[in-house]
């Protein structure tokens, strides 16, 4: 698929610690990887060294269906870095996962920048390989489903 | 002993720099926060070398003890730098300084902040880097890296949770502007701002709108506080603190967009802490300066202190309520950081103690409690009171 934002902005590199690493690693096969405690089952993001619930530190990734519900939006008009310049209207989605104990998550509402928005509205995955970048990474968005 | 600030502590100086558009002051801003310090003192006709203690917030680039240094102080006891960025922590600075009084660990802070854009760069930028890791790398790539664009998110949920019509920030944004207009200081005075003109403004991100966003300024500004005790021992009518709180609710620093409260300034904890210390409540208040960083903070911010119901700030939030000297709850009334300057805060916080005086350009009648909030939305934020010594 075609990128959502012109290309030149910051690519996302695993966090140096590892915290994050098997989420980066997992969109790149097109599977959605999410922090989960082995303690109580439970899922939490972004990811922390300890469960804010039980206090375990015996912490997992679980896989999670690619499908959850607008929980906030904005569309941007105003451009803060040069790679955005002629990009036009974009909208950024905070997507609620549902099925993962309600976690958040942020993306892109990928068609038309200029279509209404409905917070609570379902949306489903798509997975935006960027394979030519270096090293090449992948991106979580989301369609209107 | 009773755990209070109340009634323990006085500002008795304030002293701010020229305020600059970002990028124009000709001095450097380590020179912006020992001229603000310095006349500060001269409000309070002391020797800076008298102060003992040094209070900031949002990572002050300016190094308490070398300020102390530079100022030839006797000695320094109390250094003090407030957790947090985005100017969360302008009346947390003024908390510190007033706990370090309150215990007996100094007897004269100053309070400061300063800013010089053109030597450092400005804040409502992107990141001009290849990659980026941590909770940037779950937002930036997505085009989500200006402050804006952090908070319109939870605005933006605030206001589809209740109801809320762009005409009440359009309230906000006016009521700054209105009150500039008296102020010679600011810098949009005699740049008035119109219904109009409000609306034909260009959105920066939905819901904000150009005016909807506070400006980024270089200056510097200051404010001197000692005991109680003491405060008459100065030349201006004395501002006491009569309380302080700051923090945030559970979670409030989740991660990528995680808090629990998320559509929030995070001010629903912190707001009840400083009324119970204040021993007041919001109709108590004569006179609001609440942290314009955008004007949807500020109406959360609002709601969240009390002084409207969440259902109701389509109502409230209307130009006359929010206008010097007879609205509701006069909001902002040098400016603000839309339209007065943007010194993360100081600025409106010695604004609230210019009301206690009865010196502020849009003077309400006999003020006698005065409350700043500061910079809502990030985490941990805080909101001060200040009151007339017919209020101890």
């Amino acid at each position: 698929m075609s990128h959502y934002l012109a290309p030149g902005l910051p690519a996302p590199a695993p966090a140096r610690d590892g915290l994050d690493a098997p989420f980066w690693a997992a969109l790149e096969e097109d599977r959605i990887l999410l922090q989960r405690c082995r303690g109580c089952d439970r899922f939490q993001w972004g990811p922390e060294w300890i469960c804010h619930r039980c206090h375990s530190f015996d912490l997992d990734f679980a896989e999670v269906v690619p499908t959850g519900r607008i929980y906030s939006y904005e569309r941007v008009w105003h451009p803060v870095h040069p790679a955005l310049k002629e990009q036009g209207p974009y909208i950024i989605v905070l997507i609620e996962l549902p099925q993962a104990d309600g976690v958040r998550i942020v993306g892109n509402l990928l068609g038309d920048p200029n279509q209404i928005v409905s917070i609570g509205a379902a949306v489903k995955a798509e997975f935006e390989h960027h394979n030519d970048a270096q090293p090449p990474f992948t991106l979580l968005q989301w369609r209107p489903s | 002993m009773s755990r209070t600030l109340r009634g323990k502590v006085a500002v008795v100086g304030v002293g701010q720099t020229k305020y600059y558009k970002h990028g124009e002051s000709p001095d450097a801003e380590a020179k912006l926060a020992l001229e603000a310090i310095v006349n500060a003192c001269a409000d309070a006709q002391i020797s800076p070398t008298r102060l003992d203690g040094f209070a900031s917030f949002s990572n002050d680039r300016n190094d308490a003890p070398r300020l102390a240094a530079a100022l030839n102080t006797k000695e320094l006891r109390f250094s003090n730098m407030f957790w947090g960025g985005g100017g969360g922590g302008t009346a947390g600075a003024v908390e510190n300084a007033s706990a370090a009084i309150a215990c007996g660990m100094a007897d004269c802070v100053v309070v400061y902040r300063s800013l010089a854009q053109g030597q450092f760069g400005r804040f409502g930028r992107g990141p001009q880097i290849r990659q980026v890791s941590g909770e940037a790398a779950h937002t930036t790539p997505y085009g989500l890296m200006s402050a804006a664009q952090m908070f319109a998110m939870k605005a933006m949920r605030f206001m589809h949770d209740h109801g809320v019509k762009q005409d009440a920030l359009r309230a906000i944004a006016m009521a700054s502007y209105t009150h500039a207009q008296s102020n010679p200081e600011a810098i949009m005075y005699g740049r008035p701002l119109t219904q109009a003109k409000y609306d034909a403004s260009r959105w920066i991100v939905e819901p904000f709108r150009l005016f909807d966003c506070c400006q980024e300024n270089d200056g510097a500004a200051a404010m001197i506080l000692v005991p109680a005790e003491r405060a008459t021992d100065y030349p201006h009518k004395p501002c006491y603190v009569l309380g302080a709180a700051s923090g945030g609710p559970n979670r409030s620093a989740a991660p990528v967009h995680n808090a629990p409260d998320y559509g929030s300034s995070h001010f629903n904890t912190v707001a009840k802490h400083l009324y119970a210390m204040a021993e007041l409540t919001p109709t108590d208040v004569d006179v609001l300066q609440s942290y314009e960083n955008f004007t949807g903070g500020v109406l959360m911010s609002m709601v969240e202190h009390g002084f409207c119901d969440a259902d109701e700030v389509n109502d409230f939030f209307k130009l006359p309520n929010l206008l010097a000297p007879n609205g509701r709850v006069p909001l902002n009334t040098s400016g603000g950081n839309l339209a007065e300057c943007y010194m993360h805060g100081l600025g409106l916080t010695i604004e609230a103690v210019r009301q206690i005086r009865g010196t502020s350009c849009n003077q309400i009648d006999g003020a006698e409690v005065s409350m700043m909030i500061a910079g809502p939305m990030v985490t941990p934020v805080s909101s001060c009171i200040f009151g007339a010594g017919s209020t101890l």
